[in-house]
């Protein structure tokens, strides 16, 4: 029988690779009779659904959340500055 | 010939994009503001020299990847492991000699509603950052952006990949981890957290 350790290691495998009939029986196995590897192969899935929704927030408003309204502020600040020395340093 | 657009409206049309990219690459939400802000202001420098190719998006993210690059060489972060040997080291830490786990293995209570809770998202960006950097880019590059095995060993010089699937099992392992600490049972953890 493979250890959790083995497991650990196809679970993760699982979401890269297309694992073999036996690989696969082997980790239904263990996983039926094994709680914390049941857990760990849940949060890896949940791990992977949140990757694929990070980079979408518009979409449905999800993921990363945009600039602060105050850091957008000080930032345009910043470029309002710089803009206005270079206006007259010009002159 | 072509050229940018007016700098004031920047912010307003890339800066949200920027901040993302940066938010998941720094440790916190500050730093990524202030990265996004050295972007502006390194590209109203070189904006004589947008030649155009590019998008502006595309020329803009190129000056703050490098700004972040220039970052991470100033304040060195831990060394990069994507040796083999030290991604075993890593493994066996979390299992004893027998192959069982020596760590907690709590259940993560109605992770789904994670997903609609802004903080939420700041952690998990957080703990991408966290890693090392070789793991954060082929994380990245391999589950949030979806590339193919053979483009990531390219891209990231990994020789294998079987290499790369050890060294994702371990992202996976670091995130899962942090995601458990600073998110689904920080309260047990709070203390430890202050502690470190």
């Amino acid at each position: 029988m493979l250890s959790c350790k083995e497991i650990g290691e196809l679970l993760s495998q699982g979401i890269d690779r297309k694992l073999s009939l036996r690989e696969k029986w082997g980790l239904k196995f263990h996983l039926f009779i094994c709680k914390t590897c049941s857990c760990y192969d849940k949060q890896l899935q949940f791990i992977a659904r949140s990757a694929r929704r990070l980079m979408q927030p518009e979409k449905d408003n999800q993921g990363i959340p945009p600039l602060s309204n105050e850091a957008e502020a000080r930032i345009n600040n910043a470029i309002k500055q710089r803009l206005d020395k270079r206006e007259n340093n010009n002159e | 010939m072509s050229s940018v657009s007016d700098p004031a409206t920047w912010v307003a049309q890339h800066g949200d994009a920027l901040f993302r990219y940066a938010l998941m690459k720094m440790r916190d939400e500050a730093q990524a503001e202030d990265m996004v802000q050295e972007t502006f202001l390194a590209a109203l420098k070189a904006r004589e020299r947008f030649s155009g190719q590019s998008s502006e998006k595309t020329w803009l993210i190129g000056i703050l990847k490098h700004k972040i690059i220039d970052h991470f060489r100033k304040y060195k972060r831990e060394q990069s492991s994507d040796d083999i040997e030290s991604l075993t080291e890593q493994l066996n830490q979390q299992f004893d000699h027998t192959g069982h786990w020596s760590i907690p293995m709590r259940t993560w209570q109605e992770p789904e509603q994670a997903h609609e809770n802004k903080e939420f998202w700041k952690v998990f960006a957080a703990c991408i950052a966290h890693l090392p950097d070789h793991l954060a880019d082929l994380f990245i590059l391999r589950e949030v952006k979806g590339l193919s095995s053979e483009e990531i060993c390219k891209l990231l010089d990994i020789s294998t990949t079987n290499n790369m699937w050890v060294m994702l099992s371990r992202a996976r392992m670091r995130l899962r981890g942090c995601l458990d600490s600073r998110w689904f049972n920080r309260s047990n953890d709070d203390q430890n957290q202050e502690a470190r």
